[in-house]
């Protein structure tokens, strides 16, 4: 055991930095604040470009972006996903001055699923050149912006890519070649993801009500978060209290490309192998982000999964009737909220749920309240069967 | 400390010519990118009808996996769990993307199909192994703008060396444009048949020749 | 009525990508899911987008679905029934 712990120090990855780009906010704080008044970004949008029908979705305000980009005085052309990331980046080096960017031991990790897609029917396509779609090219953007002398790593993996990059993150970090790793979600709305999702008929007719009795599907979203890890403890700027990445793992379904499991045996399976890996027993874990998109099936799934690992009495809510399914993003703008709980001790209600609709009972936060939360599992399900989960921790120094 | 896994076999597909373990076992040089596919699953009689369901990409990677762990199956004292899939491209799913941007752009005809919106993912393929050879471990799609033999060998020989996972299925599987490259190769910790050390310099030999 | 049917054959291997199948293999009672065809769920959607692609019928509900897409004449059934 005292092995253990030993090299569980050595390489531990602490949390320097967060921010998060949403309609609720352009950094975390003003975001959490939002999310304790429950106050939702998610409204109802009238824009033929995105659907022809009237939607529900959470939109970051273009002229806001603009206005707070132009602040940022580049010359250089950048897409509304690459604008966002900049200007999250650009937050969180502001908040902590031993980020050093520029430096070859840290990296860029960009986890998004359709990077700008966007541009394939936009007018602006033609201010960039062809290769702005290739999501490699937009990672490359965003760390020649940042002056990063590191190819960046691009994660693409449906809906799940957020958490799989933060857990990447803590593994390279284990691996020593880098001592600091920016990991950031994002991905915009578009047609084409909005129009995907209707022919799923998957969208909901109201804001999504995440495991509620009368949910009838997903509210879409966009946004950005960005997580700064680092093995170093000298660079934590709070010394009395630190977060950090515990463990994390991924899984398959090996079931459907688009259905999620009926029995929750993929997601159970990474969350018994993120909880092992943490040092963890259920009975210790104070809450859960769950993945809760407000279909039928997802939310079913996750009830089984939740109650078969014994978590059924662990407080647990979803984010995505705040910001709506920002898919990329979505690992990291709901992890960074559930850093929030953890640093505040306070537990954000569920938006739009009013009673238990799905399979197992499991404990979903109704109201904001206050709770002593040290053991953080954030958990995330998508297309292709895949399944993630990453734990958090805070160490309080005496 | 260090210690060596190995790559147990490996297959590749590139301009028209299929070979699995260095050796050629298909050719056809005249066929166009997905004739050349189809007309490969054909000739190893393969018998998986949901293979006429999936997308360029999801269809190129099936193929390789198939052919590959058709003579050189995974262990069978691997548990499912333990086994991972990480696989990279350049193009993401694009082909796909452009297919579905092209009927949602049709004023007269602009119903998305949800079976084709499905594959707007390139992580897809890694569903459609998985779901085919009941693999349900550690999943991964990574973009670069090529194949990556330092980061992939390093992320997936520590992965085996912290024990987080017991073998993988990897390699890079792009379609874009006409243009089609496949690499998969399996990692173990136990010497195969094959048995060539995982390292990024054999990764470079092997997808280079 | 048969005509439709033999049309709705042609047009679901088509759309659903059922590339070993021939029009006679299919039985026109024979039930599309499960068993039957073996379609799955994002077949289900394609048979929506079929019918409105195709028939210019929207099914507003995906939940009918199951009915309607019971079996080839189901289907022929109710597109008759909704034709306008």
């Amino acid at each position: 055991m005292e092995e253990e712990e030993f090299n569980n120090l050595k390489s531990q990855a602490y949390i320097l930095a967060d921010n998060i780009i949403s309609p609720l906010g352009f950094s975390s704080s003003e975001n959490f604040e939002q999310l304790k008044k429950m106050q939702t970004g998610v409204k109802r949008i009238i824009d033929p470009n995105l659907s022809v029908e009237p939607l529900f979705a959470g939109i970051v305000d273009t002229l806001k972006l603009d206005i707070e980009f132009q602040k940022l005085n580049t010359q250089n052309e950048f897409t509304r996903l690459e604008k966002m990331v900049i200007l999250s980046v650009t937050d969180c080096l502001n908040q902590n001055q031993h980020i050093d960017i520029q430096s070859p031991k840290t990296l860029i990790i960009l986890s998004t699923t359709k990077g700008n897609i966007d541009l394939l029917e936009s007018d602006d396509s033609s201010k960039f050149d062809k290769k702005r779609v290739y999501l490699w090219e937009t990672a490359n953007v965003i760390g020649r912006y940042f002056n990063n002398p590191n190819q960046p790593i691009v994660i693409s993996n449906a809906c799940i890519s957020g958490v799989l990059a933060i857990v990447l993150g803590k593994r390279l970090l284990e691996e020593n070649q880098y001592d600091t790793i920016i990991v950031s979600g994002a991905d915009v709305l578009s047609h084409f993801v909005v129009s995907g999702f209707q022919s799923f008929k998957a969208i909901s007719s109201e804001i999504a009500k995440p495991y509620d009795t009368k949910r009838d599907g997903i509210s879409l979203g966009e946004g950005c978060g960005t997580i700064v890890l680092s093995n170093s403890i000298q660079k934590v700027i709070n010394k009395q209290e630190q977060l950090i990445v515990k463990g994390g793992a991924s899984s398959n379904d090996a079931n459907h490309i688009s259905g999620p499991s009926r029995t929750g045996e993929g997601m159970i399976l990474a969350i018994n192998k993120t909880l092992t890996e943490s040092n963890m027993l259920p009975t210790e874990v104070d809450y859960i982000s769950g993945h809760g998109t407000a279909t039928l099936y997802n939310d079913d799934m996750e009830s089984l999964a939740i109650s078969d690992s014994k978590l059924d009495k662990v407080p647990m809510n979803s984010l995505k009737s705040y910001f709506g399914h920002t898919l990329g993003a979505a690992g990291l703008i709901e992890s960074i909220i559930g850093l929030h709980s953890m640093r505040e001790n306070t537990l954000i209600g569920t938006y739009n749920y009013s009673e238990l609709g799905v399979t197992m009972p499991i404990n979903i936060i109704k109201k904001t309240q206050p709770a002593k939360v040290n053991n953080f599992l954030k958990t995330a399900a998508g297309f292709g069967g895949c399944n993630a989960a990453v734990f958090f921790q805070k160490v309080q120094n005496n | 400390m260090e210690q060596k896994n190995h790559i147990n076999t490996f297959c590749l597909v590139k301009n028209g010519s299929i070979s699995i373990d260095g050796t050629i076992s298909y050719e056809n040089r005249s066929l166009p990118a997905a004739d050349f596919i189809k007309s490969a699953y054909k000739h190893f009689q393969i018998n998986y009808p949901k293979f006429y369901k999936m997308d360029q990409l999801s269809r190129l990677a099936f193929l390789a996996s198939e052919l590959m762990l058709k003579n050189n199956p995974i262990a069978h004292n691997n548990a499912a769990g333990d086994i991972a899939i990480i696989i990279a491209n350049s193009a993401s799913s694009l082909e796909t993307d452009e297919e579905h941007q092209r009927t949602i752009s049709d004023k007269n005809n602009n119903v998305a199909s949800p079976a084709v919106f499905v594959y707007t993912l390139p992580n897809i393929l890694i569903g459609e192994i998985a779901i085919r050879n009941s693999i349900k471990g550690e999943n991964t799609f990574f973009i670069f703008d090529k194949f990556d033999a330092d980061f992939m060998s390093g992320y997936i020989n520590s992965l085996l060396n912290s024990n987080k996972i017991k073998c993988c299925i990897a390699g890079w599987v792009d379609f874009y444009d006409k243009n089609y490259d496949a690499f998969l190769y399996t990692v173990e910790k136990d010497k195969g048949k094959l048995g060539i050390e995982h390292n990024s310099e054999q990764l470079k030999n092997i997808y280079n020749n | 009525m048969d005509a439709l049917i033999d049309q709705l054959k042609g047009e679901i291997i088509e759309q659903l990508n059922l590339e070993d199948l021939k029009k006679e293999d299919i039985d026109a009672d024979a039930t599309l899911f499960g068993e039957g065809l073996g379609l799955d769920s994002i077949d289900a959607l394609e048979l929506i987008v079929l019918l409105e692609k195709n028939h210019g019928i929207k099914v507003a509900n995906p939940a009918d679905g199951k009915k309607i897409f019971q079996s080839i004449r189901t289907m022929a059934e109710f597109i008759q029934a909704n034709k306008k």
